[in-house]
């Protein structure tokens, strides 16, 4: 029987893991992956918390947080298939146009 | 009722001021006049209502609105009718009607929206003046008080054109702040010491205490608003702007720098006089300003050769007594004689207008001389004003001066008694050589010659009215070949109702010893009985005798005049050429002006230049405000370097702001 401290390991690896991909990868659909793979970490510490507490709290609001993600992640794929129209590329490096 | 007082002028006011442009002269004169006797027929009703009350309970209250009411401290703007502010309302409402009147003639060649403009003006001030006098309180008192000084500065500038004109109107109200300031100070001290600004709850304190030898609060607060009646009533030291507020039209001089303004300071401590009576220090400190005052314009007055300014000194002198009396405790004989005095000044006042107008603007009296003939009404009627000022027996000047000298020989100020006396003498000289030199002696063979370029100071600044003066005769078409005429209807009527005035107006104060029962007196003791009115010993030998003293003097004042001005004009040179010294102190006014100039404006204007605006504005506060800007903008060069456009760096730098945070609140 895991420990809620188990799930709270678990969910800062991933949620570790997902921040490591924003960083280190150099592919937007990567990046929003990784993005999606931290919401997931935090979804996951919700659930946790809401079975050790006995409370139904927890589970509702990962409800909003995939809904969230999902509506993020058409917008998100929207504005990378913006991007790849207008530069040819998936980069992140390469759209630094907006700057001083 | 009351409020119908100060409202109908208040009406005439807005009528002219909102239409005045469309209205045609005698419109707006009509408006004008009908607001001003509408308002004294009804102050005469409501003086008549008081009248007819019992001597102890004269008073009849209008309380209009509550104005301020903040916790326990309320104000409410409340009219009073007592004796003493019934005599005022005569007073402005009756003469202020006559001067009215006489305005239409004399600002005829005015263009149309300036009329209307010149007579929104004089209703204004009319209803402040009214409010002055009514309001049952300081604060009251204080909107009538500023509301005057505002209207004296609008009609001395009206003709805003002329460079001195608007100059002096600057000057009048620069001066009246100072005092003006002081007054505020003195009330606001009056209401810390009694907790009210009330006049009646203020007389009521009052009465239980002692009166205070020494100097005090009580003091202090009377100090202040006599600094406060110097602006107003033009005493020393804040006289010099009465003598320049000539600028404005003659019949504005005659109402507001003559007949009722000026008296504002002298109604304002008969007012309060329970409060000053308390305070003998103050009381000493008013007649001797009184005194000087009045000594020091009637010698100014004597060697001044513009006709309105020797008028204007003999105002300030005038004043000058009627701050001896309330000094002296004798307050019914003060305003008594600030009764009298607004007759013979306002008909003196619009004589000189009338000889103006006649001359076409000539005011230098050595360019005058032989025009008794000429204008027999104004003549006539100017010397009875001259006589009246004069102190001579039977007409009204005679009575309320001579009250006034006995009151202050009986009250022990000898020495005061001395310099009024002397002053009465100098009365009478400086005005009848007004006389001898404006309508007796040569008529000056170049007068006619010079009505030409000296109808410019009457004229310039209608003529100088850009669009209007298109309607304005020339002074050559007005008066062909400086034909010389007498006052018009319009003037010469009120000229002769104020002559009649001037004559009778004296006998309401009739004292015992010629038969009277000085019912002035006894009319306006209910409004000073708070007061330790001063003891008027019944002595009426010393009376009769100092009566008979005064009368020698003015008698022989008016001889010396005859002598040097009308006999021997080259003695009076002669005169001038021993004394050349003295002759040109008093030529410019022992140089008060100047000494004002070099001790306060141009150090302040010094001040203001090379240090407040070259240095703490430009350097200080421009300063500050520059170098913020600057380091802003040298700062930012350096930060929006860190705006890179990489998603990534922004990432980071988001991530590492949450780490950070939480990284203290876990580890604080």
């Amino acid at each position: 029987m895991p420990t809620l401290g188990n799930y709270l390991l678990l969910s800062a690896i991933l949620f570790a893991i997902g921040t490591a991909g924003v960083f280190v990868r150099r592919n937007l659909i990567t990046i929003l992956l990784s993005i999606e793979i931290m919401l997931n970490a935090v979804n996951l510490t919700f659930v946790a918390f809401g079975r050790a507490l006995g409370s139904a709290d927890g589970q509702i609001i990962v409800f909003f947080v995939m809904t969230v993600a999902a509506a993020e992640a058409a917008v998100g794929l929207a504005i990378i298939i913006a991007l790849f129209r207008h530069k040819e590329s998936l980069n992140p490096d390469s759209f630094t146009a907006l700057k001083w | 009722m009351l409020l119908l007082i100060p409202l109908l002028p208040f009406l005439g006011f807005l009528v002219n001021a909102s239409f005045g442009r469309r209205l045609s002269k005698a419109a707006a004169g009509a408006v004008a006049c009908a607001a001003m006797i509408g308002s004294f027929l009804v102050s005469a009703v409501a003086v008549w209502r008081l009248a007819a009350l019992e001597p102890e309970a004269r008073a009849i209250v209008q309380r209009v609105f509550t104005w301020i009411s903040s916790g326990d401290f309320t104000v409410a703007f409340t009219l009073r009718v007592d004796p003493l502010s019934a005599v005022m309302i005569l007073v402005v409402t009756g003469i202020g009607s006559l001067i009215h009147v006489y305005s239409t003639a004399y600002m005829h060649e005015e263009s149309d929206s300036e009329f209307a403009r010149y007579f929104s003006y004089l209703n204004l001030f009319a209803a402040f003046m009214l409010v002055l006098v009514l309001g049952s309180n300081f604060l009251v008192m204080f909107v009538g008080w500023e509301g005057v000084g505002l209207c004296s500065y609008l009609l001395i500038g009206f003709w805003y054109q002329k460079k001195s004109a608007s100059d002096a109107g600057k000057k009048a109200f620069i001066v009246n702040r100072i005092g003006d300031f002081g007054f505020v100070l003195g009330v606001l001290l009056a209401f810390v010491r009694f907790g009210t600004v009330d006049f009646q709850e203020i007389g009521r304190a009052i009465a239980g205490l002692a009166p205070e030898t020494t100097f005090g609060t009580l003091s202090l607060i009377t100090l202040l608003l006599f600094v406060g009646a110097t602006g107003k009533s033009a005493q020393i030291p804040l006289f010099v702007w009465l003598p320049d507020a000539m600028e404005g039209p003659t019949p504005v001089s005659a109402l507001i720098h003559a007949a009722t303004m000026v008296t504002a300071g002298v109604y304002m401590i008969g007012r309060n006089a329970a409060l000053f009576s308390h305070t003998p220090l103050t009381l000493t400190v008013v007649a001797v300003i009184g005194t000087a005052t009045a000594l020091m314009a009637g010698t100014i007055g004597l060697v001044q050769n513009d006709i309105k300014r020797v008028l204007a000194y003999s105002t300030v002198s005038q004043l000058g007594y009627m701050f001896l009396a309330m000094g002296v405790g004798a307050y019914a004989s003060g305003i008594f004689h600030l009764y009298t005095h607004a007759f013979f000044k306002a008909l003196l006042f619009l004589g000189s207008g009338a000889v103006i107008h006649a001359l076409a603007g000539e005011q230098d009296l050595r360019r005058m001389g032989g025009l008794r003939d000429k204008l027999p009404v104004t003549y006539w009627t100017f010397l009875v004003g001259a006589l009246a000022i004069a102190g001579v027996p039977l007409l009204s000047g005679f009575f309320s001066k001579d009250e006034i000298l006995f009151h202050a020989f009986a009250s022990g100020h000898t020495i005061l008694w001395i310099v009024g006396l002397l002053t009465s003498l100098l009365t009478a000289i400086y005005m009848f050589r007004l006389v001898f030199l404006a309508f007796h002696g040569p008529s000056p063979t170049a007068l006619a010659a010079q009505v030409g370029p000296h109808a410019a100071e009457h004229q310039a600044p209608g003529t100088q009215h850009s669009a209007p003066s298109t309607q304005h005769t020339t002074p050559g078409t007005q008066h062909p070949g400086g034909h010389v005429h007498d006052a018009p209807p319009a003037m010469a009527w009120p000229l002769i109702v104020l002559a009649i005035g001037s004559i009778v107006a004296g006998y309401v104060g009739l004292p015992h010893v010629l038969g009277g029962s000085d019912w002035f007196a006894r009319f306006l003791e209910p409004s000073f009985s708070g007061a330790v009115i001063g003891e008027a010993a019944e002595a009426a030998e010393l009376e009769l005798t100092l009566m008979a003293v005064s009368t020698f003097v003015a008698v022989s004042g008016i001889g010396i005049a005859m002598y040097f001005f009308l006999k021997h004009r080259e003695a009076a040179d002669g005169v001038a050429a021993r004394f050349a010294g003295l002759h040109q102190v008093l030529q410019h006014k022992y140089y008060v002006d100047e000494i004002y100039d070099a001790t306060i404006v141009q150090p302040v204007r010094i001040v203001s230049q090379e240090g407040l605006w070259k240095i703490v504005d430009v350097r200080v506060i421009d300063g500050t405000v520059n170098l913020v800007g600057r380091v802003v903008e040298g700062s930012s060069q350096e930060l929006r370097r860190t705006q890179t456009g990489s998603v990534r760096a922004y990432a980071a730098s988001l991530f590492l702001g949450v780490v950070l945070i939480l990284g203290y609140y876990l580890w604080r």
